[in-house]
């Protein structure tokens, strides 16, 4: 083996990552090549010196809250569970990987696509809105703050209602885009849980209806339209809460 | 609470290091990796369809890599694909510059060895400090690096190959006293 081929290769021999005559030929020519074992000698003494002392950065607390807080709740683990289900992971991922293509067509061939694809918009909007550690554009309890600053965003204006008394308080309002338009998207808590409530119009002639839940990724959806405006409800909260904001919401109207 | 979710929630969380860690050594800043983790947690939420459950963390940093990549072009117009440009030219060669100090192992028995790995590695084209964060520090084979970074292993090997070599070269010139040398 010629000393050019070799240092080419020395990289991955350090790293086990030559196999069969590839290995042999460039362990064979460290024997007889000074020079080369010189250079191998240096790529292992920096190979070493990386893995101990090079910075592995952490995660920042603050940036894990935020991500935790964004991805749907779970119930609390204990360290090992995390350990077992990874064992059944790679055990169940042909099965899980089948199921979740069913899922999908399951979607697809049950809903029309531009509704599903509204659906995607508000749930990625959802947990951006979680992740970015600023949900709201406008943070106020008070609905005669919130409402006029939607004035000149919107071409629609949404009604607004604090539901502090009824366990739903009123965070903020933003705007959002779903399916390529600027929406109302206002925000709400409960207990832990944050609410986001799209308000938009509804189509020309189209009648109250719903409520229509579903289950997206870990989230609850509560649809439904009220006079002349379509709402969509997204939360990890229980199906049977956002049922009882909806009740609330459509009491103020 | 779906199994999915839970799954995804899972190797999110177990990650989150490996992937702020990737983000932070690729940009150099700590609030651009922040936000860079951020949008890649995001996209790994609406891209969990495409996971195939083989190992969440290749999957998962293959993604944090395509938010930096986006980031980078966004935000330092030009410097991606300068980086692109010095591997194709070849960068520097250290075996001479090796080659002529007494002893290579002096370079790494001086003090403040941990900076100065940390200099060198920072200022690696970022084909290469990927490369070498990947196998280095997150331990990845050479096929899981091919994976993250989208290339055949035969590009994972010379990239790790030069960026070493490059390494080398830089802790050899800082020790030589010549800084902008290389």
């Amino acid at each position: 083996m010629e000393c050019s081929d070799a240092r080419e290769l020395l990289a991955a021999h350090l790293d086990g990552e030559l196999r069969g005559r590839e290995a042999l030929d460039v362990a064979r020519h460290l024997e007889t090549c000074a020079d080369c074992a010189a250079a191998y000698a240096a790529l292992a003494s920096l190979r070493r010196a990386v893995r101990s002392e090079a910075t592995r950065y952490r995660a920042p607390e603050a940036l894990e809250a935020r991500v935790r807080a964004a991805l749907p709740a779970l119930p609390r683990q204990e360290p090992n569970a995390v350990v077992r289900s990874w064992q059944r992971l790679a055990l169940g991922s042909a099965l899980a990987s089948a199921l979740a293509i069913a899922l999908v067509i399951g979607i697809l061939v049950t809903r029309p696509l531009s509704d599903d694809l509204v659906v995607d918009d508000i749930v990625a909007s959802h947990v951006r809105s979680l992740m970015s550690g600023h949900p709201v554009d406008v943070a106020s309890s008070d609905r005669h703050t919130v409402k006029p600053w939607f004035a000149g965003k919107l071409d629609y204006s949404p009604p607004v209602h604090d539901l502090a008394d009824q366990g739903f308080p009123l965070e903020g309002g933003r705007v959002d885009y779903v399916e390529h338009r600027p929406v109302a998207a206002l925000v709400y808590g409960r207990h832990q849980h944050t609410i986001n409530l799209y308000v938009l119009p509804a189509p020309v002639g189209a009648a109250n209806s719903g409520p229509s839940p579903e289950s997206r990724q870990g989230f609850q959806l509560l649809r439904w339209t009220h006079g002349r405006m379509a709402y969509i409800a997204i939360s990890d909260a229980e199906p049977a809460e956002l049922a009882q904001f909806r009740s609330a919401l459509i009491a103020r109207e | 609470m779906t199994e999915q979710t839970k799954r995804f929630r899972e190797i999110v969380l177990s990650h989150l290091d490996a992937a702020y860690n990737l983000a932070r050594w690729l940009s150099r800043s700590d609030t651009d990796a922040e936000d860079i983790v951020q949008d890649a947690c995001l996209r790994a939420f609406r891209a969990f369809d495409s996971f195939r459950g083989d190992s969440g963390r290749p999957w998962l940093l293959a993604i944090v890599r395509n938010s930096c990549n986006d980031w980078l072009r966004r935000n330092r117009r030009g410097n991606a694909e300068e980086a692109y440009e010095e591997e194709l030219h070849g960068g520097v060669d250290a075996a001479p510059l090796v080659a002529g100090l007494a002893s290579p192992e002096a370079l790494f028995e001086r003090a403040e060895l941990r900076e100065r790995i940390d200099a060198a590695l920072a200022k690696l084209p970022v084909p290469f400090r990927e490369a070498v964060v990947l196998r280095d520090l997150e331990d990845l084979s050479y096929r899981e690096i091919a994976q993250v970074a989208q290339v055949p292993i035969g590009t994972v090997m010379s990239r790790l190959a030069r960026g070493r070599r490059l390494m080398l070269a830089y802790l050899a010139t800082a020790e030589s006293g010549v800084e902008d040398g290389v």
